[in-house]
């Protein structure tokens, strides 16, 4: 008994030090050197200023913008407090939440059903992407208020529609924030 | 559901197929002591380990001085790892500034809940610990759990395969063995793969990115009046996230970095690390079915097992697609169903990248298992979706289950499944040439009681009391749902949640706790008893009379004995939870 207490607090000390620091500290470092962008989280600057990560969305809600999904981290894509609605199937909330959603939504494309992933909160709250259906949807808002044409928006989507990893994996999606920064460029143009 | 969202299923239960055998036949070699490739670089660690804490590795443990020393251990570290989050604010790597874990009933259900390999979360984790507890406390936590519940799966099998012993190998070198050789060589090459896919690796502070368009957010002011604040900034939290998220996900641990878990694009970023993590949660799990034949000498029966287990994961998996793909029919003016262009389905609490087919396929796995990692909120799955991981985790997580504590778990069914069939033939019942007799079945029977017990106890007390009640997020059945799924996975050491529930008040974090105490330990003691009883017994040589545990009816009358157990136990409150919230929801009822 004693000896084998002796041996459990010299173990959790040994392995701590073992497991909890030398083989993250060893892999931070293996990771910083060989895959320095990815281990950073993705970070996209702009004229020296850090404007967000490439895989974390970011809320939009100008007419001239593609919008991500709703959000439940924090006041809206809060980066710092990831988490889902944790509605249930059958909550008054989210019944009306969506139902507010997708008035909104079809007063500017009236008749035509709001593609789900676009009037529902993800399990991170921090999705970065929607699907192509909710993209080609807000399409003839873009097209409205970028005085661009149809043609050009739609491209754009294309362009930026990510499909199937290795062609099997996970579904089609369209990053939103790259979508946006694309909008940008194209105005700036 | 889809023809392609099939496909996926159904390739990632072909890789756990082939994994079996190789990870199989290595931890046999790894804990029969054989030699392996590893060795040159491992054994000279293994050594000093040995030097520093003072084991002897030919010292030979009875059950129960195995049992005293896995105790000493998880308190030891318990202990520990309470410390370390109560005094945070002093250690190092902590760029937020992160004070104290508080209150103290916190940080004690995190230390049970790490330690026994439950990691369920009553705390948000980029907004509570810093990188120093992240790493040496609860990553740690998921190498030294797992590698716990390993050595006592072995420590079963070897009390199957020896004859007329006291001993079932030594608790240390099991331990040591299970992390430097199994658990540490794939971590390390595995998150490395992580963070090429783009899981975080980093100590840097949070990154603060100017958001593209600034937000104006209408929000309640100090007096109640609405007042207009503007968000300019996004802070993106950062952290050393793909070496703790590999061995959550192949210790079957289930502790998120974030709070959204495997949902965050910095721990499950792409379609490829999804399908890799659900991999490493099923590999050791599988492997151990052909360890258990490989140890035991008869392989056929490690693959009735597999099998046994492989077709109750292909039922609930179905189940889970083809509910959530339904999608919800309470609301209107959307468009749920698949399509090139959208995976359709019931997507609130889903992320676009993992769709309908696999958020459904990691809420199986998860719950098969005891891991609770999530990539999508089970809370906001449809009644009968979210039934899928909550009977799952019900069904004792013997779906290859947790890394050794399914093992040990499917042992005990085995065990009352050849007590059935041998009181259906009236012979005194054998498994792999052992008796199977009073004792062994008592102890079995205490197992499976036990668990119950704390379920269905504590959510009967939580349902009639407001200090219960107060907590959940979502009314009607839905509550009893959220109230059921908290113990179940606590019972389970399961760690996924119904999210909703509001957890960290002193009754739950208390109850849950010693849920997770009980679901852990008082499984065990009974399960060493039987091995220690078994390793003693003479071996009995098969006769015409033995009921063979190599053959497809051995199987099903397992899957057989695991389902009546659950649902003759559970049922009722199902049909009072999902079940009924399911009939109102078709009803067009809400809450």
């Amino acid at each position: 008994m004693k000896k084998n207490l002796l041996t459990a607090i010299w173990m959790t000390i040994a392995t701590t030090i073992l497991l909890g620091i030398v083989y993250p500290l060893t892999v931070t470092v293996i990771a910083q050197m060989f895959f320095h962008d990815k281990a950073n989280g993705q970070l996209i600057e702009q004229d020296g200023q850090v404007i967000g990560s490439r895989i974390i969305g970011q809320p939009f809600t100008s007419a001239g913008y593609f919008h991500s999904r709703p959000s439940a981290a924090g006041t809206g894509y809060d980066a710092a407090n990831s988490s889902p609605s944790n509605l249930g199937p059958t909550n008054q909330k989210l019944i009306d939440r969506v139902k507010n959603d997708v008035a909104a939504l079809q007063a500017e494309n009236p008749g035509v059903p709001v593609p789900i992933d676009l009037v529902t909160s993800s399990g991170s709250g921090l999705d970065p992407d929607i699907s192509p259906a909710a993209a080609y949807f807000q399409a003839p808002r873009i097209v409205r208020q970028r005085h661009m044409s149809d043609e050009q928006v739609r491209q754009l989507i294309a362009a930026h529609t990510e499909q199937r990893q290795l062609g099997i994996l996970g579904e089609p999606r369209v990053n939103v924030l790259e979508l946006n920064l694309a909008l940008d460029r194209a105005a700036g143009k | 559901m889809t023809a392609n969202g099939w496909f996926q299923i159904l390739l990632f239960l072909l890789l756990v197929f082939l994994v079996t055998k190789p990870l199989g036949i290595f931890m046999a070699r790894v804990f029969s002591k054989e030699r392996t490739f590893l060795d040159p670089v491992l054994r000279p660690i293994e050594r000093l380990l040995y030097r520093v804490t003072g084991v002897d590795e030919e010292h030979e443990m009875p059950w129960t001085e195995y049992a005293i020393a896995m105790l000493l251990f998880s308190v030891v570290s318990m202990l520990l790892l309470y410390l370390m989050q109560r005094v945070q604010g002093l250690l190092p790597f902590n760029p937020q500034k992160f004070a104290a874990v508080t209150p103290a009933h916190v940080a004690f259900n995190t230390a049970a809940s790490f330690t026994t390999n439950t990691n369920w979360q009553a705390y948000a984790g980029e907004a509570t610990m810093s990188y120093f507890t992240q790493m040496a406390g609860l990553a740690y936590h998921n190498f030294i759990s797992a590698a716990v519940g390993i050595a006592l799966a072995i420590a079963f099998i070897r009390g199957i395969a020896r004859r007329q012993m006291k001993t079932i190998g030594n608790f240390w070198v099991d331990l040591v063995r299970c992390c430097l050789w199994v658990l540490l060589p794939f971590c390390i090459v595995g998150a490395l793969f992580l963070v090429s896919q783009g899981v975080v690796q980093n100590l840097r502070p949070y990154d603060t990115a100017k958001l593209l368009e600034p937000q104006h957010i209408q929000q309640a002011g100090a007096d109640g009046k609405p007042v207009v604040n503007t968000v300019a900034d996004q802070t993106i939290a950062q952290g050393p996230v793909a070496s703790q998220e590999i061995i959550k996900e192949f210790g079957t641990n289930g502790g998120g970095f974030f709070n959204a878990n495997s949902a965050h694009p910095f721990e499950n970023p792409t379609p490829l690390t999804n399908l890799f993590e659900m991999f490493c949660i099923f590999a050791i799990s599988a492997g151990l079915t052909y360890t258990l034949g490989r140890m035991t000498g008869s392989q056929r029966h490690g693959w009735a097992v597999w099998a046994a287990m492989a077709i109750l994961f292909v039922v609930g998996v179905t189940a889970a697609y083809w509910a959530e793909a339904r999608g919800n029919p309470l609301l209107a003016g959307v468009n749920q169903h698949a399509s090139t262009l959208q995976a359709g389905g019931n997507m609130e609490g889903k992320d676009v990248r993992f769709g309908i087919a696999n958020s459904a396929l990691w809420a199986t796995v998860t719950t098969d298992t005891s891991c609770g990692a999530v990539n999508s909120a089970h809370d906001s799955f449809t009644p009968l979706g979210g039934l899928v991981p909550l009977a799952n985790m019900m069904l004792s997580e013997t779906v290859f289950g947790g890394v050794g504590s399914g093992m040990y778990g499917v042992l005990i069914y085995v065990v009352l499944a050849v007590f059935i069939a041998g009181l259906m033939v009236g012979r005194t019942p054998e498994y792999l040439g052992k008796k199977i007799e009073a004792y062994d079945v008592k102890m079995a029977m205490l197992v499976t009681l036990v668990f119950p017990l704390v379920i269905l106890g504590f959510s009967s007390v939580s349902v009639v009391k407001d200090f219960g009640t107060s907590s959940i997020a979502n009314p009607g059945p839905h509550g009893l749902s959220e109230i059921l799924y908290a113990y179940t996975e606590g019972a389970g050491n399961n760690g996924s949640a119904f999210g909703g529930l509001t957890v960290n008040t002193l009754w739950y974090d208390t109850t849950i706790g010693i849920t997770m105490l009980v679901g852990r330990f008082l499984m065990i003691i009974p399960m060493l008893a039987i091995a220690g009883s078994l390793a003693q017994k003479k071996y009995v040589p098969p006769s015409l009379g033995t009921f063979p545990v190599t053959t497809p009816l051995f199987s099903v009358l397992l899957i057989g004995v695991i389902l009546i157990v659950g649902a003759l136990t559970f049922f009722p409150a199902l049909s009072l939870g999902p079940i009924l919230e399911h009939l109102l929801m078709l009803a067009g009822k809400t809450f």
